[in-house]
């Protein structure tokens, strides 16, 4: 197991829920509710790489976003360094910006076609008034030389770069503002397998470099698994698993994780596919079911799970490993 | 599982004529596919996958142009058959599923409608009643819940997997002998991307048919193919049994991509990365293309172009290491 560096905690969400109304007709009256994220706590410590899995529509890129302040937050809070960060504006907000930076799935539409590498890179130092006249440029360069470009790349427009570069250049954005979080939303989904290793192993080292935290967004369990110190599964708005990558894939408490290990396909022809099919589509987030939201589709559903809502409560054989589920079981 | 020859491409060439240059997206391909076989085309983007697939169907549109070779399919040559031939040949007896089925539906037909019209284009003795009824059996078998509603449906009112079922179902209900089935499950989440290929499975078996599965994702192609080719800048490099290939992989690509894979690395380490970027198609090929990314580059593989080897049975691989243990092909 990968060491747990721990020096303080950095972000702590409690409680967070954000739901997005729906309105119909002429009144534009509130119809239903979509529930992206339905009460999520979780902390993230200083230094650790946080994976946050599960399919499209769970909520996972609506809590990164509401981290980075780009979403409407319903109720809960969300502490950085101790200090609140919802509701922010002005001067505060512009700090938080700079402290919790982002990274999109598609560098393909998160960098401006008509700006130069350099332009892209550089409006952050500007904008928060971090260096002036040359030293921008200094600082720049020194930056995307770190992510491996070189001089020449410095007036090229970003249209003119493929998507792995583009990624490793909205990286320097990010990190040239010395970022303590970086909130990483499908940053390889993207990219082929060869470029995404690129991506990958850069994004170690800086993180090990700049002693940054990670909070890591991906529906690829390989991935996850490959970068994460700790990870959080997620379905339907609700943090299902939580625990060290090592106890989630070996000892998964929760039968969503289980199934959905199961469902990703073997390289090794010799391992014979045991995965488990479930059935039916994800539910949608518009006004979800009471009870475990699992249980429409969870084959081990008893009574109790399509009423009570499950708590995430300790689980497996250490302190830190916690699972959502009424009955859970050991794989 | 018989071993009659279905679809046989050799040196299949195809160029592009852009106004950057000649793109130069297939060199000589060859591959061959037996009945009932499933076939895996493997690699990254731009190694000329899709265009392969396209191909076959003769869906190659201006600049683009096939410039030599031969598809020979059930002992026709399709480059030689004329456009009305080759427009019944697509759907009936070749079917190909897109990757994206959202863009692929006709958002504005309703789903059973959609798999009727195929029928009735392919089969003009059908009525409508007797098709749009074999539409909903179809959909059926498909394995989507109360198909006789659900055909009512227009594609925007169906979820991700759903329309993938319905473009199955839509591909599926004239019995094509071959189905194409271009990154069927790259859009999809993996839960559904497991009902897919277990769908795309037993369905294979159930009507008999040969699939040429174009995927990225080494995972699955290890689950669904019998054989695999990987193709690399215009060129495939490696084919053989899945085992073979993934197993004992003999081309230093197919050695590089497995290793490149984070699936099961050891976080500890930095993951392997092929040096180098993918190479321009805009030059003509003179020597091999992997050549300038190769930990084993030699002299002769910058100057010429490697032949085929085989390795051992129907495993082969184009790479001039092979040359002292294996007799070229």
């Amino acid at each position: 197991m990968m060491d747990h560096p721990s020096d303080g905690t950095l972000l702590t969400i409690e409680a967070l829920y954000v739901h997005f109304p729906i309105r119909e007709g002429v009144m534009s009256r509130r119809r239903s509710t979509v529930k992206a994220v339905n009460g999520v706590s979780l902390t993230l410590e200083r230094g650790e790489v946080f994976g946050l899995v599960g399919e499209s529509g769970c909520g996972k890129t609506t809590l990164g976003r509401a981290v980075v302040g780009l979403g409407p937050i319903t109720s809960g809070s969300i502490y950085f360094n101790g200090r609140s960060i919802i509701g922010l504006t002005g001067q505060e907000a512009r700090e938080r910006a700079r402290h919790i930076q982002v990274i999109f799935q598609d560098p393909h539409s998160s960098l401006h076609p008509r700006k130069t590498a350099c332009d892209l890179v550089g409006v952050g130092l500007k904008l928060h008034g971090l260096a002036k006249g040359y030293e921008v440029d200094e600082q720049v360069l020194a930056m995307l030389k770190r992510v491996g470009f070189s001089v020449e790349h410095l007036y090229r427009y970003a249209h003119e770069f493929s998507g792995g570069q583009r990624q490793r250049i909205a990286l320097a954005r990010a990190l040239v503002l010395h970022p303590e979080l970086l909130i990483l939303d499908e940053p390889t989904s993207a990219l082929d397998v060869s470029v995404q290793a690129q991506i990958l192993n850069l994004l170690k080292e800086l993180q090990r470099e700049f002693h940054l935290t990670y909070l890591f967004i991906s529906h690829d369990l390989g991935v996850v698994r490959y970068m994460s110190h700790r990870i959080g599964v997620m379905y339907l708005g609700h943090i299902v698993e939580i625990g060290s990558t090592d106890e989630v894939f070996r000892q998964s408490q929760h039968p969503y994780t289980h199934i959905l290990l199961s469902s990703l396909p073997s390289m090794d022809p010799d391992v014979p596919p045991n995965r488990i099919v479930l059935e039916g589509d994800p539910p949608t987030p518009i006004d979800p079911p009471p009870g475990c939201p699992f249980a429409p589709r969870c084959p081990e559903a008893q009574d109790r799970c399509r009423l009570e809502d499950p708590e995430l409560t300790l689980r497996g054989n250490t302190p830190n490993h916690l699972s959502a589920c009424h009955y859970p079981h050991i794989s | 599982m018989s071993s009659e020859l279905l679809l046989k491409v050799q040196d299949l060439k195809v160029r592009f004529y852009t106004l950057r240059g000649v793109v130069h997206a297939l060199e000589r391909v060859s591959f061959h596919m037996n009945r009932q076989e499933t076939l895996g085309l493997a690699g990254e983007t731009g190694c000329g996958k899709s265009v392969t697939a396209r191909a076959i169907l003769r869906l190659i549109d201006p600049p683009g142009r096939i410039e030599d070779g031969t598809i020979h399919f059930e002992g026709r040559n399709l480059l030689e058959v004329d456009e009305s031939e080759m427009r019944k040949i697509r759907g009936s007896e070749i079917s190909m599923i897109m990757q994206e089925p959202k863009v692929s539906l006709n958002p504005v037909i309703r789903a059973g409608k959609q798999i009727a019209e195929t029928l009735l284009i392919h089969d003009r003795s059908l009525n409508q009643t007797s098709a749009r009824k074999q539409a909903v059996d179809m959909l059926a078998q498909v394995g989507i819940p109360d198909p006789a509603k659900m055909s009512r449906r227009y594609p925007h009112e169906l979820s991700g997997g759903m329309s993938q079922r319905v473009m199955i179902a839509m591909m599926l209900v004239t019995r094509p002998r071959l189905l194409i089935a271009d990154e069927p499950t790259s859009a999809l989440d993996v839960t559904i991307q497991a009902q897919i290929l277990e769908l795309i499975k037993s369905l294979v078996r159930e009507i008999q048919t040969s699939v040429l599965m174009i995927t990225h994702d080494l995972g699955v192609m290890a689950e669904t193919c019998d054989r695999m080719a990987v193709m690399y800048a215009g060129n495939v490099v490696e084919m053989g049994s899945v085992h073979a290939v993934l197993k004992n992989p003999q081309h230093p690509y197919t050695q590089s991509l497995l290793q490149t894979v984070p699936d099961n690395a050891n976080p500890e380490q930095p993951l392997f990365s092929i040096r180098g970027n993918v190479p321009s198609l805009l030059e003509p090929q003179t020597n091999c293309m992997f050549a300038p990314r190769c930990e084993y580059t030699m002299d002769r593989c910058k100057q010429q172009i490697p032949p085929t080897y085989a390795v051992d049975g129907d495993h082969q691989a184009a790479c001039f290491l092979m040359e002292n243990k294996h007799e070229c092909r």
